[in-house]
C-alpha cells in the first residue's frame, strides 16, 4: 500500500500550520513556502493522475482499519482528475496572491488557502459519507474566512448570507447522512451502495428522501437553480485570487453529485436507481436559463463572471443528468475548461479594476486602460473560450455535450445551450467593447501596470485551456475511460470491500 | 419514548427554522443553534433507542450502537465552532453595516420584532 494517496490531504494541512507559525515579517519566506508546497502538490497529484490512468482503483485504509469499518480514501480516475485540477488552479491562484499582496505578507491568505485545499482534496478522495461531511466543513470554514479577507461592508454582507446558508445546508447534510446510516447501517459509500439494493420496500421512500436531501445540499454547494442566489455577490466581493480559487468550490458540489448518484443510487440500485435524475435535469436547464439572464443583466464585470460560473454549473449538471458515458466524458472535459477559464477571468477582472480607478468594474465608459491591448487580448481569449466559439476549449466541450444528448433531451439541450451561448456572447462582447473601447482618451496617471507574476498566473490558466485543445485527444481518452469507470460502480464496490489490510507484526 | 423524542425533534427544528427566517442576525443564530440541536438528537436516535443495552456487542443481546454517538460528538464540535464563527461575523457585520439586519438595510426599513 502506497502512502502517496494521503499526501494531497497531509501536505496542505502541514503547510497551512507551518505558514501560520512563520514570522509575519518574512514575506519572501512565506510566499516561497506556500508556492513550493503548491508546486509539490501539483507534482503529487500529477503522479496520482498517471497512476490512476494505469490501474483501476487504489484504496487506502486510514489507521489500517479494514473497510467498511474504518475510513477509506479511494483513488479512481475521477478523484485523480479533480485533484490535478485543484492543484493547478491553486498554484496559479497562490502565485497571484504572492504577486498581488505586495507589501502585506498575505500570511493568513496563504495559510487559509492551504486549509481550503485540505478540505477540497479530502472531499475528492474520501470514500466515506460522514468523512465527506467533515471535509466539506473544513473547506467551508476556510472559505468563510477567505471570503471575508480584506473587510468592508460588501464582504460582511455577502459573507453573512454565505455562512448562514451553508450552516443550514450542513444541518440538512447531517440529517440525510443520519437517515442513510439508520436504514443501511453503514457510512462507507461502497458498502452503502450494496445495502441500498437490500432495503425493504417500507424503508425505500425514506432512503429516497435522504437521497433528495443530499441533492439539496450538494446543489447548495454547487449553486443550482433555486439555491444560487448567494453566489454572485459572494464571488464578486471576494478578493481576486480567492474568487479564482472558489472556481473549484462549485465543482466540489458537482463532484459529490456525480459520485453519490452514480455509486450509491446508480443504475444498479434497484428501486432507488436514478432517484435524483428527474430532479437534476429540469433544475440544470433552469440554472442555465436563469444564470444567463444574470449574465445579460449584470452591470459589473465581476458579477457577470460570477454568473458565468453558474452557467457552467448548469451545463455540467445537464451533462450529468444525461446519464450516459459519452455525456459524462464531455462533462468532465467541460469541467476542466470552465474551472480554469472562470478563474482566469476573475484574475483578469482584478487587473482591469486596478487600471480603471474609480470606474472599477462597472460595465460603463471609463478611463482607458494602461495596458488595454494586453488585457484586452487576454479578455478576448478567455471570452471566446467561455462562450464556446471555435477553436478554443469551450467549443469542444459544448459540441461533445450536445452530441451526447439523444431524443427529446437533445431538443431541450440544443436549444437552451445554443441560445444561452449566443446570449453570453452578446453580453461579453458588450462588456469587452465598453470596457476596452468606449473609453475617455487619457489613462489614469496612477494606474498600476500588471505585475509580471500576476500576468504569469493569468497566462498560465489560459494556457491550460489552450492545452486542453492541443492535447484534446489524450484528455478525452482519459475522460472516456473515466466515464466508463463511473458507469460501472461495481468495480469501485469490489475494490473497496475487497480491500484487505496488512496485518501488523505483533510484538 | 420514540414518539416523545420525535415530537421534541420536530418542535425544536420548526422553532429553529422559524427563527432562521427572521430578519435580524441574533434570532438567526439562535435558530441555527436550535436546528443543530435537533439534528444532533436526530443523529443520536438513528442508532435506535435502547435502555439497559450493552455499549458494544454482546452475545445474542441487542446492543446500543456506539457509532451515532461518535458522529454526534463530531457534529457537536463542528456546529459549536461554526456558531462561534458566525457570532463573531455577526458582530463584525453589525459594525460594518451599522445595523444588525441580515441584508444590511437601514434601521428605518425594518420593523422592530
Amino acid at each position: 500500500m502506497s502512502h502517496l494517496i494521503i499526501l494531497p490531504v497531509l501536505l496542505p494541512l502541514l503547510t497551512g500550520v507551518l505558514l501560520l507559525l512563520l514570522p509575519r515579517k518574512r514575506r519572501l519566506l512565506i510566499h516561497t513556502v506556500s508556492l513550493a508546497s503548491a508546486a509539490l502538490l501539483m507534482v503529487f497529484t500529477v503522479q496520482l493522475l498517471l497512476r490512476a490512468n494505469g490501474i483501476g482503483y487504489e484504496v487506502y485504509a486510514l489507521g489500517n482499519w479494514a473497510p467498511p469499518f474504518g475510513i477509506v480514501l479511494v483513488l479512481d480516475k475521477l478523484s485523480a482528475l479533480m485533484l490535478a485540477l485543484t492543484s493547478t488552479l491553486a498554484f496559479f491562484s497562490l502565485l497571484y496572491t504572492a504577486a498581488e499582496t505586495g507589501q502585506r505578507s498575505g500570511q493568513t491568505l496563504h495559510a487559509l488557502s492551504h486549509f481550503l485545499l485540505l478540505g477540497v482534496n479530502g472531499a475528492f478522495l474520501t470514500g466515506d459519507i460522514f468523512n465527506l461531511f467533515v471535509f466539506f466543513e473544513i473547506l467551508l470554514l476556510s472559505s468563510y474566512s477567505l471570503l471575508l479577507q480584506g473587510g468592508g461592508p460588501a464582504r460582511a454582507k455577502a459573507g453573512l448570507h454565505y455562512v448562514v446558508l451553508n450552516l443550514a445546508g450542513s444541518g440538512m447534510f447531517l440529517i440525510a447522512v443520519a437517515i442513510l446510516y439508520g436504514l443501511t447501517g453503514t457510512l462507507n459509500l461502497a458498502d452503502m451502495a450494496q445495502r441500498v439494493t437490500q432495503v425493504s420496500a417500507a424503508d425505500a421512500p425514506l432512503v429516497a428522501a435522504a437521497a433528495v436531501l443530499l441533492l439539496l445540499v450538494f446543489g447548495l454547494k454547487g449553486a443550482v437553480m433555486p439555491l444560487y442566489f448567494w453566489l454572485p455577490r459572494a464571488y464578486a466581493s471576494a478578493t481576486a485570487p480567492v474568487a479564482a480559487l472558489f472556481a473549484i468550490m462549485t465543482k466540489v458540489g458537482v463532484y459529490a453529485i456525480i459520485r453519490v448518484y452514480s455509486l450509491v443510487f446508480g443504475d444498479e440500485a434497484g428501486e432507488l436507481a436514478g432517484v435524483a435524475l428527474p430532479w437534476l435535469w429540469p433544475l440544470a436547464l433552469l440554472t442555465i436559463v436563469f444564470s444567463v439572464i444574470g449574465v445579460l443583466a449584470a452591470r459589473e464585470l465581476r458579477i457577470q463572471i460570477a454568473y458565468l460560473v453558474i452557467v457552467s454549473v448548469g451545463t455540467l449538471l445537464a451533462g450529468v443528468a444525461l446519464n450516459s458515458e459519452a455525456a459524462l466524458s464531455a462533462t468532465l472535459y467541460y469541467l476542466l475548461h470552465s474551472t480554469w477559464i472562470c478563474a482566469a477571468l476573475f484574475l483578469l477582472a482584478d487587473q482591469i479594476v486596478r487600471q480603471r480607478g474609480s470606474s472599477e468594474d462597472r460595465i460603463a465608459s471609463g478611463p482607458a486602460l494602461r495596458q488595454g491591448i494586453l488585457l484586452g487580448s487576454l479578455f478576448l481569449v478567455a471570452a471566446v473560450s467561455i462562450v464556446g466559439l471555435p477553436p478554443l476549449s469551450g467549443f469542444i466541450g459544448k459540441i461533445l455535450l450536445l452530441q451526447a444528448a439523444t431524443g427529446t433531451q437533445a431538443v431541450w439541450l440544443w436549444s437552451i445551450i445554443l441560445v444561452a451561448s449566443l446570449a453570453v456572447l452578446t453580453a461579453l462582447s458588450r462588456s469587452g467593447s465598453t470596457i476596452f473601447w468606449r473609453t475617455t482618451s487619457e489613462t489614469l496617471d496612477n494606474a498600476p501596470a500588471a505585475g509580471r507574476f500576476c500576468l504569469t498566473a493569468i497566462f498560465g490558466l489560459l494556457a491550460l485551456g489552450v492545452a486542453l485543445v492541443i492535447f484534446g485527444d489524450t484528455v478525452l481518452e482519459y475522460t472516456g475511460a473515466l466515464a466508463q469507470q463511473i458507469m460501472q460502480p461495481q468495480g469501485y464496490i469490489d475494490a473497496v470491500l475487497g480491500h484487505t489490510v496488512k496485518e501488523l507484526p505483533h510484538e | 419514548m420514540e414518539a416523545l423524542i420525535a415530537i421534541v425533534i420536530a418542535v425544536m427544528s420548526s422553532c429553529g427554522i422559524y427563527l432562521m427566517l427572521r430578519g435580524r442576525t441574533f434570532p438567526v443564530i439562535v435558530g441555527l443553534t436550535l436546528f443543530s440541536y435537533a439534528v444532533n438528537v436526530f443523529i443520536f436516535v438513528m442508532g435506535r433507542l435502547h435502555t439497559d443495552a450493552p455499549a458494544v456487542i454482546a452475545e445474542g443481546a441487542s446492543y446500543a450502537d456506539p457509532l451515532p454517538q461518535a458522529l454526534v460528538l463530531t457534529a457537536i464540535v463542528i456546529s459549536f465552532a461554526m456558531t462561534a464563527f458566525l457570532l463573531v461575523l455577526a458582530l463584525r457585520a453589525r459594525a460594518e453595516l451599522g445595523n444588525d439586519h441580515v441584508d444590511g438595510h437601514d434601521a428605518e426599513d425594518v420593523k422592530s420584532p
